[in-house]
């Protein structure tokens, strides 16, 4: 789980261009849109192709994105329950 | 023809120079674009994240007109009311060229949302607009080359129609590594007449 949770947060920093957000100031638990890293809705479509990509997890409804990208903690409990790859 | 219209500043970017009124602001020898105007950005202390999201295109028409408005004191604080006239010769073929590779293939076709949503030119002026405020006219055209004649008419008709008290205008084109961005402020008051001349003669600086 922690090496997911690290490869989530580089993988995260890198696709969506946070340049000014390092790997290591990502906590497991900070929320990742709105006050948090603050992400907005083009990121949250861009994890959902990295979902579908790297895990093999096809979200139909993107509302589900919603609880499923609060956090890297819930983000890398989520993948590693439903992950195909 | 007399014009009652004035070019109030200019911003230039090629050749891994920005200048501002014809004086060099930035330089460096990078010769990738996209690292060439992350340095440059940087280099001017502008606390804007959104930028190093944008595409190509957008990042130097952003960076050309940031120069080029604060230089004249607006920000982003208030609504301002300038419109925008913008062209190029290559569209947003960068961006095309990179969304048109992400679903080349039919077994890994995943094309990106962030990439996606600029793949239009016009993309690049709301950026601008939203960093400053903007809700006036804008428009984006496609010529073959710089068309002098074209930005002076339709920025002269936006003014004396009242649609706008300033108009920021020029030449905005990048394809892979090519740039050459040209944008100057026409406005009511100023000592460089807004005429074919000027214009020419400042894209040249």
């Amino acid at each position: 789980m922690e090496t997911l949770k690290q490869e989530l947060k580089e993988n995260i920093v890198e696709q969506l261009n946070l340049e000014d957000i390092a790997v290591e100031d990502i906590n497991d638990n900070d929320i990742l849109f709105g006050d948090g890293l603050g992400l907005d809705s083009i990121d949250a479509l861009e994890l959902i192709v990295m979902l579908d990509k790297n895990y093999g997890i096809k979200l139909s409804d993107p509302k589900e994105g919603r609880a499923i990208f609060e956090s890297i903690e819930v983000l890398a409990k989520y993948i590693s329950e439903h992950r195909t790859k | 023809m007399n014009s009652e219209y004035y070019i109030s500043a200019f911003c230039n970017i090629k050749n891994n120079t920005i200048s501002l009124n014809g004086t060099k602001v930035y330089s460096d020898e990078n010769d990738e674009f996209s690292e060439f105007i992350k340095a440059a950005y940087k280099s001017f202390g502008t606390n804007y994240p959104k930028f190093f999201k944008m595409d190509t295109l957008s990042k130097l028409a952003f960076l050309a007109a940031d120069v080029l408005l604060k230089s004249e004191n607006f920000n982003g604080e208030e609504e301002n009311d300038i419109a925008i006239v913008f062209s190029n010769k290559s569209s947003s073929l960068d961006t095309d060229r990179k969304h048109q590779k992400s679903i080349d293939n039919n077994e890994d076709y995943y094309p990106s949302p962030a990439i996606f949503v600029y793949t239009l030119p016009n993309i690049c002026v709301g950026e601008i607009s939203i960093k400053y405020k903007l809700f006036s006219e804008n428009s984006f055209f496609i010529f073959d080359n710089f068309n002098a004649q074209h930005l002076l008419d339709y920025s002269n008709s936006l003014l004396s129609t009242g649609k706008t008290e300033k108009v920021l205008c020029g030449w905005v084109e990048l394809n892979g590594n090519q740039y050459d961005a040209y944008l100057y402020l026409v406005s009511k008051t100023g000592t460089t007449t807004h005429n074919k001349e000027n214009i020419i003669k400042f894209y040249n600086t």
